[in-house]
């Protein structure tokens, strides 16, 4: 009875901190709620259509103006400008007007009518990689398109039509984009970005009100108070309103950002809440462990912000888990967003259950365990150099 | 005041400085632990260059000497290892719920009797697009190898109707796309990302330090003994407690052009020269950015050091580099402008990607020189911070 009435207290007295403290609201309240919204309206379109090309047509005749035709009709790709020479369109290029240049060189229709293989050059700004994407992809997909006309209507003339449509795919094939059926920018970036805003929020808050203790009890990350014995009850009483507001805010994420802006949602509800309390206590654990660190209120803005970054590629999500080297990967194990991301990912857009995400579920329990204890030792002994700094007077 | 005199105030400050930065570790790992620490980890993530022996899966029930050619042209793609092979649909899909493949490829039983009886089988593939950028990668080649199935096919029949091989490909690929990335033909993932998120990263950094050093001053209460020393200008205080770190971001900039354009080999047709310049430019930019910030708050450091971390962070995004502006939500483009890290983005496409004129970048050169002249706005509201504020917790 004794101890929850310390938790309690301890709790009250947490969660008198953050109502205060302007800065820890806008981390731990604003970025959560405003955060996801922006991120995810930015990426609302989900693909880039109709990347502006230019095009240069040394052939010009029927053939030639028929491929233009039928990459200026696909969705990914706009030509906005017919060119002499090749000048003229890196000119284009150079402005940022266009992203790439198509060129028909001027044996194309000769090439096609004796029979012999023609080259089409694409040439693309690197600036980014998805105009990359969105040009190479449309004139494949263009050209094999013409490739199966040509073959059928001036090599292997077929009898029937469904004779020249096998003539044209002996073997079809179907291509199945799952979990993201658009391949869309937003639906595969925002889930992870929004564990990873749970995990930098609760670091910056739990930091910034590590700061204020210690500024204002002279150093010290325990206020002079007789609630503030048994470190057990500091790491509960201290993590209880952080626990509360981001179940609340996690669920808001789950539920509302997921709905509005229509990202995958396969996921059980009841799966998700038992794999983010894990995560949310691990999260609160660790950022305790952290802040260790902060001795004053702003000093966990220059600590945590700029790790985001990092840690959003460390989480194999980005960038391939699989490419990541080893000793990166060993790193990452340490910060409970490489398992949250994941997991989260799998519960939510690939209507994963907890058993097939058991890795990283259990891992985070593990984390949990771990960090629960080191921030437990860590405020025993913060205690015992209190009460030693306090015995001689 | 004398040209000499302010001179001996500027240096008499910076001294200052580094005597503050001395006494504290957070400093020494911001200004220079966390920038090193970043290149470290994001040159030595990335440095595959473009992910290759990405796990894939297969399920081959068909079982013939036709479906293991398929198995083995998927498997000598760059990209793709198969790793696992499962005997079943559903095995393979729930093998893709527990992340261990980003794809597989399916080929149901009798494709090669129905293939050989002309009656059109269908193959199938199927990405993780949750990841999107290994299902991008393994979707090129899985769609590649459906592509050459079929194709293999009718050209094994050409040959046996006594075509020779370049007839044989004239009638089956009669055009064939050349790709040129232009200026990245490796497709080098850390040349693409590592040239904008390191400096955005410093860029982050820089202005949290400007904000916190600068705030530090009335937190601590010394703000009018900095004052005195610059003789009652704003403007004289304020060089002289950024100097060091202009120089030492400057620097660092110097130092990760030359590790990237001469050690690491990226791309660099403008010169090391201009690059040197940019970074020196975009250090400017950035404090500007945060003195201006800082004036904007009246002294406020907290809410000062909030905007630039969300700032920071969203600049990321806006900077379009992995998803372009032009695709974004409407409004995102003029918004885009208000982040330097776009206009770092476009001139070093512009210079070191490309190696074009500075003529056609004009305006994000001139804009990042705005963001370096930001703070004269607000020296006076500077004069009364000095002279009547006082830290507000």
């Amino acid at each position: 009875m004794k101890s929850i009435l310390n938790i309690a207290q301890i709790w009250y007295n947490e969660l008198r901190t953050i109502l205060k403290d302007q800065g820890i609201m806008i981390f731990i309240l604003f970025v959560p709620l405003a955060y996801p919204l922006l991120y995810s309206y930015i990426y609302t379109n989900e693909v880039v259509r109709e990347v502006p090309v230019a095009v240069v047509d040394e052939c010009g005749n029927a053939l030639s103006r028929e491929l233009l035709r039928k990459i200026d009709a696909t969705p990914d790709v706009d030509i906005v400008a017919y060119c002499n020479n090749m000048a003229e369109a890196q000119e284009f290029l150079k402005e940022q007007k266009t992203y790439g240049i198509i060129k028909i060189p001027a044996s194309f229709s000769k090439d096609l009518y004796n029979g012999e293989q023609t080259h089409l050059g694409v040439y693309c700004d690197m600036g980014s990689m998805l105009y990359y994407k969105a040009i190479l992809l449309t004139a494949t997909n263009v050209s094999l398109e013409m490739n199966k006309d040509i073959k059928v209507e001036r090599h292997i003339p077929g009898t029937t039509h469904k004779q020249e449509d096998i003539i044209k795919m002996p073997v079809e094939y179907d291509y199945v984009p799952l979990y993201n059926p658009q391949s869309g920018f937003a639906a595969f970036l925002i889930p992870p970005v929004l564990l990873l805003i749970i995990q930098q929020t609760i670091f910056l808050g739990i930091g910034m009100s590590m700061g204020d203790s210690r500024e204002r009890y002279m150093g010290s990350v325990i206020p002079f108070n007789k609630w503030y014995k048994n470190p057990v009850h500091i790491v509960f009483g201290k993590g209880l309103p952080y626990l509360v507001l981001y179940i609340l805010l996690a669920v808001y994420m789950f539920v509302a950002v997921t709905k509005i802006f229509t990202l995958p949602q396969l996921g059980d509800y009841w799966t998700f809440i038992a794999f983010i309390v894990p995560y949310l206590l691990s999260c609160i654990f660790m950022g305790m462990v952290l802040s260790s660190f902060v001795y004053r209120r702003e000093d966990c803005i220059m600590l945590f912000v700029f790790m985001s970054v990092p840690l959003l590629f460390m989480s194999g999500l980005s960038y391939p888990g699989a490419s990541i080297p080893d000793f990166w990967k060993y790193i990452s194990y340490v910060f409970p967003s490489t398992f949250g991301t994941n997991g989260y990912v799998r519960i939510t857009a690939m209507g994963a259950s907890l058993y097939d995400v058991k890795a990283e579920y259990c891992a985070l329990w593990i984390q949990a365990g771990i960090y629960f204890s080191i921030a437990c030792i860590y405020y025993r002994h913060q205690i015992l150099r209190l009460v030693k700094k306090i015995k001689p007077t | 005041m004398a040209y000499k005199s302010i001179y001996r105030r500027v240096t008499a400050i910076s001294r200052r400085e580094i005597g503050i930065y001395s006494k504290r570790p957070l400093f020494l790992f911001c200004l220079i632990v966390a920038p090193v620490l970043c290149v470290v980890f994001f040159v030595t993530l990335m440095g595959q260059g473009l992910p290759t022996k990405l796990p894939a899966g297969i399920v081959d029930e068909d079982n013939t000497q036709i479906s293991r050619i398929i198995y083995r042209t998927i498997d000598a793609m760059e990209e793709t290892e198969l790793k696992y092979s499962y005997s079943s649909f559903s095995e393979a899909r729930s093998a893709m719920q527990r992340g261990e493949i980003y794809a597989f490829f399916y080929i149901p039983e009798g494709t090669t009797e129905e293939a050989i009886a002309n009656r059109q089988p269908r193959i199938s593939f199927y990405t993780n697009e949750a990841y999107l950028v290994p299902g991008a990668l393994l979707m090129k080649d899985l769609r590649t190898a459906s592509e050459l199935s079929g194709l293999a096919i009718t050209r094994e029949n050409l040959y046996a109707h006594g075509l020779t091989e370049s007839q044989a490909m004239g009638v089956i690929q009669p055009i064939v796309i050349e790709a040129h990335p232009l200026n990245n033909p490796e497709l080098d993932y850390s040349v693409y990302l590592n040239n904008i998120l390191l400096p955005g990263i410093f860029m982050l950094l820089i202005t949290l330090s400007t904000t916190y050093t600068i705030g530090l001053e009335w937190k601590q209460g010394s703000q009018k003994q900095l004052y005195a020393m610059a003789g009652g200008s704003p403007s004289v205080a304020l060089v002289g407690k950024l100097m060091p770190q202009t120089l030492l971001f400057s620097l660092m900039f110097v130092f990760c052009d030359i590790y990237f354009y001469k050690f690491l080999q990226f791309p660099c047709n403008s010169g090391l020269f201009s690059m040197i310049m940019l970074g020196i430019l975009t250090v400017l930019a950035s404090q500007g950015f945060g003195v201006f910030l800082f004036g904007i708050f009246s002294g406020n450091m907290r809410l000062a050091m909030c905007i630039c971390s969300l700032w920071g962070i969203l600049s990321f995004s806006l900077a379009g580099f992995t998803y372009p502006v032009m695709a974004m939500a409407p409004g995102f483009k003029l918004l885009s402008w208000l982040f330097s890290l776009r206009h770092y983005y476009l001139i070093y496409v512009n210079q070191a990607l490309n190696g074009y004129s500075l003529a056609y970048v004009w305006t994000s050169v001139l804009a990042l020189a705005c963001f370096a002249v930001l703070p004269l706005l607000v020296l006076r509201r500077y004069q009364t911070a000095f002279l009547k504020y006082k830290y507000q917790a």
